[in-house]
């Protein structure tokens, strides 16, 4: 295998995690909160449509990010309104929210099946992009690939590095002494559920505008779940869900490739793979009670009413 | 603007009962919202979408047909929310279901006898059970999360069904075309008035099983122990209720039922294995069971209102070229409506405005 393959694989495996550690990295704040948003599939599908739609509109792949990212906050806070102040059981607020996004995504895509899309301008830099073997992984890939693993360094240093993020997580380990301490616990949790939204609808936006450019219905295909099921697996350490979601982005292109060679395995088991090394994964995760059992925010999914 | 929620002392007999009728008003005043923003008249539109499905005899037909599955699943669901245990994934188990029973008329055609439908249906329910059991074991052996993996079960049943029709079973003599043999009539659930529209048995059974699990929930020890469990299980850990037994019970009951909604929608309204048999409804029975109050017989009439909006939107694409998807824009905002509403039950909501509306507690 020559260096230039190698390269491109593993630039298309970058481009295939890059989506599930956006949405990952989104939902682990949320949950580092207290707050289990199971809507990030819903999210991330509202994020491709408004991305592509965005972009489309007014043929500016960056306004698309924006849009995508717009759209998956107004879902957040819709989630939000349920889950925070009305308390409601979080579990079926987020369920709803990812019926919903399906749904609404379906609806504002129908015109937008089958046009020709636009990509996120991958970087290009003069002589440091054509260095070979590391040229393009490092300094040539599409920009939202820079935005996640900055975003990764970000959340883990807001998280174990400031006052604030001491907060946030002190208020998702139990919520009722971080309120008589005086924490204003609702306002933290919006932020941090505004923040998944967000990061939720990027990582949709980056299916509609660089993974695959164009929309087409249902186009995450379960990713929202696998990011749900990657922050599990990191047990809550951002910096491992870097690992996760590059573990599975590598699983999808293989599957992919090993379809292209012609493998004479069913391409639908193939195409199971993922989903399969989801539940092995999550399997092998929680059988080990030290790294779950501790690590889960022990206010996680449990609604919150301030008395007074 | 604020809104502070305030405990009641005991829960609200009047939203209890309400609560979802409320949740029922206020998505159609969303749809007359929505209708709207689309340009469409919004009455009118309403109108061809819950009224008009609903003027000849030939469509209640197809609502029951449509209501079958919904609160088929729906009731097992029920039983397995109220045990605090997630199924999330009824669809794959509806999925399983369908292809096990299935397996009699494919692999068998010779055997046609009185036998060959009760074989089919009980296949079905073991079939979508075992599916059940997949998530059931994962939690209690290995304290998985049972939400995320009966979830990605979804995703493979539908590889494995698509990968069933279009190869090991695909109809021989079908030009190519996946999908099996089409079922001899032994093996079809058959329909109930067949002068008067094609409802088959399914919708029978259906009610058959939310009558059955509804008298488990109310008379039974079992149902007791679902709802201690549910309630509080350390009080059922007390009271020598075992929450591993617990989980695979729900489990294989709302999974089974699944299955058996599964193979009744291939026996009865589709009559052969295709690569695709649901239109979603292990997920839209999530809905029917929160609206029918995760009690069973509330399932029932739960499942006709969501049956509904299926039908309402085909009528609506063809009367007035709105999207079908519309359909399930209004099975999401229905599910946050019943959630949101059901605060109401527990709480009283009061809207604080201007400064008064900081907290209290801020003082430390």
């Amino acid at each position: 295998m020559d260096v230039n393959m190698l390269q491109n694989i593993l630039l298309t495996i970058a481009t295939a995690s890059t989506p599930l550690l956006l949405a990952a990295i989104g939902e682990l704040v949320v949950e580092r909160s207290g707050v289990l948003n199971l809507g990030v599939e819903g999210m991330m599908v509202i994020g491709a449509v408004c991305g592509f739609a965005g972009a489309f509109i007014t043929g500016s792949p960056w306004i698309g990010a924006l849009a995508g990212i717009l759209a998956g906050v107004l879902l957040s806070l819709l989630f939000g309104f349920l889950a925070l102040s009305l308390a409601t059981n979080q579990v079926a607020t987020g369920l709803s929210l990812t019926l919903l996004g399906i749904g609404l995504s379906g609806m504002i895509g129908e015109d937008f099946v089958g046009r020709a899309g636009i990509r996120l301008p991958r970087l290009d830099l003069p002589v440091l992009s054509d260095l070979p073997l590391v040229g393009k992984l490092l300094f040539g890939q599409d920009p939202l690939f820079y935005v996640s693993i900055a975003l990764t360094a970000a959340v883990m240093w807001f998280l174990f590095k400031t006052r604030t993020g001491l907060t946030l997580r002190s208020i998702g380990d139990n919520h009722k002494s971080a309120h008589a301490l005086g924490i204003n616990v609702l306002l933290y949790r919006y932020l941090a559920v505004m923040f998944g939204g967000a990061c939720a609808g990027l990582a949709g936006a980056h299916l509609s505008l660089v993974y695959t450019p164009q929309w087409v219905e249902n186009m995450t295909a379960g990713r929202g779940w696998i990011a749900l099921a990657l922050v599990v697996f990191a047990s809550w350490r951002p910096w491992r869900v870097i690992g996760g979601a590059y573990l599975f982005g590598a699983v999808t292109i293989g599957q992919i490739h090993a379809q292209a060679l012609g493998i004479p395995i069913p391409s639908q088991l193939m195409s199971a793979l993922p989903y399969l090394a989801t539940i092995v994964v999550l399997v092998l995760i929680s059988r080990d009670r030290r790294l779950t059992v501790i690590n889960t925010p022990a206010s996680l999914a449990q609604p919150f009413v301030p008395d007074r | 603007m604020r809104l502070e929620l305030i405990k009641r002392p005991q829960k609200s007999a009047l939203y209890s009962a309400i609560s979802p009728l409320l949740a029922l008003v206020l998505t159609l005043l969303a749809g007359f919202l929505i209708f709207s923003l689309l340009g469409k008249p919004p009455v009118a539109a309403l109108h061809a979408y819950f009224i008009e499905p609903l003027s000849e005899a030939w469509q209640l037909h197809e609502l029951a047909i449509k209501a079958a599955p919904l609160i088929m699943i729906a009731v097992g669901l029920s039983v397995c929310y109220r045990s605090n245990n997630w199924n999330i994934g009824a669809e794959g188990q509806f999925i399983i279901g369908g292809i096990t029973g299935s397996l009699v008329p494919i692999l068998f055609p010779q055997f046609q006898t009185l036998f060959t439908l009760p074989v089919m249906l009980l296949l079905g329910f073991i079939g979508g059970a075992a599916m059940g059991a997949i998530p059931a074991l994962l939690k209690t052996r290995f304290n998985t999360n049972e939400i995320l993996t009966s979830l990605m079960l979804v995703y493979v049943a539908q590889l494995f069904l698509d990968w069933l029709a279009r190869g090991r079973f695909r109809d021989p003599g079908g030009n190519n075309f996946p999908g099996s043999i089409r079922f001899p009539e032994s093996a079809r659930l058959g329909e109930i008035f067949p002068s008067h529209g094609s409802a088959h048995w399914g919708i029978v059974l259906a009610i058959l099983s939310a009558i059955i699990v509804w008298f488990m929930m109310r008379f039974l020890m079992k149902g007791f122990e679902v709802k201690v469990l549910g309630g509080s299980p350390r009080a059922g850990r007390f009271g020598g209720f075992s929450s591993t037994k617990m989980v695979f019970f729900a489990f294989l009951l709302s999974g089974g039922l699944a299955g058996l909604a599964g193979i009744a929608e291939v026996a009865g309204a589709i009559g052969q294995l295709r690569e695709t048999i649901s239109p979603g409804y292990g997920f839209a029975a999530i809905i029917v069971a929160f609206l029918g109050r995760l009690n069973p017989l509330g399932a029932i009439a739960a499942g006709f209102v969501l049956a509904l909006t299926y039908l309402g939107g085909e009528a609506a694409q063809m009367s007035l070229g709105v999207s079908e998807k519309v359909a399930r824009v209004f099975q999401g905002l229905l599910l946050f409506f019943v959630l949101g509403c059901d605060t109401l039950i527990h709480y009283r909501i009061k809207f604080i405005f201007g400064e008064a509306g900081k907290p209290a507690t801020a003082k430390g």
